[in-house]
């Protein structure tokens, strides 16, 4: 992936010029040479996706379409889930990686169900929001904030204490400006509704392991990296 | 009487869900079920866990995996998300060896262990298939009969696991309405997403979802929605007054758990079910059911 491009910028010359008239055997003699000259190109973006756990099955996807026809939040999508295999096939790793696609995808698993292929659709798109999330890719991404919060309150208490992780979410947004303070204190009536039903509990519950799983995710972490 | 270790999660234990975990502790005694607490559990990680670093979320989810493996028992929870990633935790352990070595690696700095033998399964599934539909029936002692109910799967119950219930078109929830007394009305959208967690942080498409099922099962006549899922009673209940607000709708269905009906059936008093905690109160449309077990004041 990417060879033919890297050839064209190296002979200096515009990409329709050279389409027509370079002959096919010196572009493949060629390309020994741009390996050469950049050993440290990076994974092309299909194989780095299909080696990433859940992102395996982008290769069986059959260009059906089926998945975005499923799909309940496919509208509000930069591109549908059958664009974003194709766009992923093609290469287009900061188009796919900087648009919204998985980060409104709601975890229903509908189009995994239906995908007459065995793609793993749903799990692609986890594995896509982690791929960005290690690229760091995720500004303006509210899903990716609250996950940031509802993870820290994990890491905090071994628990999610739902009060305090949504107000740590609708704090965070006010600055990035992707979400309006006003649309966000609309959701103060929830709160409160929810606190006055006995269903908000207002202080947090810490385990009493909150050390060993302190350890285990720093054990993780030095495992890991950021994927 | 049948054993199982419980895994409320975060929200059945103390947050939103908190009348889904009451009512669960008080059906499981009169269906000959003990639910003991998984000692000193953590939260599963959940969606935004997974979607964010793959092997920490695996190592969050093991250690629950791991203190479930000590107590020989099959893991049952409530939560349809806590279902999803514990389940899906197993499975990729399973799947991927190179992630299972690291994850062991975790564990063991925390002086724990996880050989993989833990059976994750979900509470409406193991009231399904080990007490029976039949066992349920001759205990139902009082049969909700004149009870129009949507069912409501959610999507995680039947979709993440195949084996269960049809994915495209379930009928387990159905099913136990009718063993119930009650009458399952027709729900095109039964098993459609309510928005899950993208209720916080992208409110607006997951109020277009909820009002899609709202409609759906209204249209259909029915008088409240029964679901499994703690996150769905909390989008469809505490989120149906924007809903009706941002669309000028007048929807006022209220959204039980399956637990409460359950209960209701089986002549639980209704203050153990916390019927109270709706949002939306079922009050009214449970009036012909309640009022017999709870005598005027």
């Amino acid at each position: 992936m990417g060879t033919k491009a890297h050839l064209m910028v190296k002979t200096g010359k515009k990409p329709n010029e050279t389409t027509h008239y370079l002959d096919p055997v010196s572009e493949l003699e060629a390309m020994p040479e741009v390996e050469s000259i950049e050993p440290a190109a990076p994974t092309p973006f299909p194989d780095e996706i299909s080696s990433t756990p859940g992102g395996e099955t982008v290769r069986w996807c059959a260009q059906c379409g089926t998945c975005s026809s499923s799909c309940p939040n496919v509208a509000q999508m930069d591109y549908s889930p059958r664009r974003t295999i194709a766009m992923i096939r093609a290469g287009r790793r900061y188009d796919v990686l900087t648009s919204n696609t998985m980060w409104i995808c709601a975890s229903c698993y509908l189009c995994t169900v239906r995908c007459p292929r065995g793609v793993k659709i749903t799990e692609l798109m986890h594995a896509l929001e982690r791929v960005a999330t290690s690229h760091g890719l995720t500004l303006g991404r509210t899903a990716a904030a609250m996950h940031r919060v509802f993870i820290d309150s994990i890491k905090k208490y071994g628990r999610v204490h739902e009060l305090g992780m949504m107000m740590r979410f609708y704090l965070s947004t006010i600055p990035t400006g992707k979400i309006n303070p006003l649309a966000t204190i609309k959701m103060l009536p929830i709160a409160l509704k929810l606190r006055s039903h006995g269903r908000m509990a207002l202080k947090p519950t810490k385990i009493k392991g909150s050390e060993q799983l302190k350890t285990i995710v720093e054990k993780a972490r030095a495992l890991g990296g950021a994927r | 009487m049948k054993y199982y270790a419980y895994f409320p999660g975060c929200s059945c234990s103390e947050g939103t869900g908190v009348a889904y975990g009451q009512s669960t502790q008080a059906v499981a005694g009169p269906l000959g079920m003990e639910l003991i607490e998984l000692e000193d559990w953590n939260c599963c990680g959940s969606v935004p866990y997974g979607s964010t670093n793959e092997l920490e979320a695996l190592s969050v989810a093991a250690r629950d995996l791991a203190l479930a493996e000590k107590t020989g028992l099959d893991l049952v929870t409530p939560c349809s998300s806590c279902y999803t990633t514990l389940n899906g935790a197993n499975s990729k352990l399973k799947e991927y060896p190179d992630l299972k070595a690291k994850v062991d690696e975790c564990l063991a700095a925390a002086e724990l262990k996880y050989e993989g033998g833990v059976r994750v399964r979900h509470l409406f599934e193991v009231i399904y298939n080990d007490i029976g539909l039949d066992v349920i029936k001759s205990k139902a002692v009082k049969p909700l009969h004149g009870l129009k109910v949507a069912p409501y799967y959610g999507c995680q119950l039947v979709r993440t696991e195949p084996g269960f219930d049809n994915p495209w078109n379930p009928q387990s929830i159905d099913h136990l309405i009718v063993t119930l007394g009650a009458e399952s009305v027709p729900f095109p959208l039964k098993d459609r997403c309510c928005g899950g967690e993208l209720v916080i942080p992208e409110v607006d498409i997951a109020l277009g979802l909820i009002r899609k099922l709202l409609e759906s099962a209204a249209s259909n006549g029915a008088q409240c929605i029964v679901t499994v899922c703690p996150l769905c009673q909390t989008n469809l209940d505490a989120y149906q007054g924007m809903v009706n607000s941002k669309f000028k709708t007048k929807y006022n269905l209220p959204i039980l758990f399956f637990t409460q009906l359950l209960g209701l059936a089986l002549g639980v008093e209704p203050k153990a079910l916390a019927l109270d905690k709706s949002i939306v109160s079922a009050e009214a449309v449970l009036a012909p059911y309640t009022k017999v077990a709870e005598p005027a004041v």
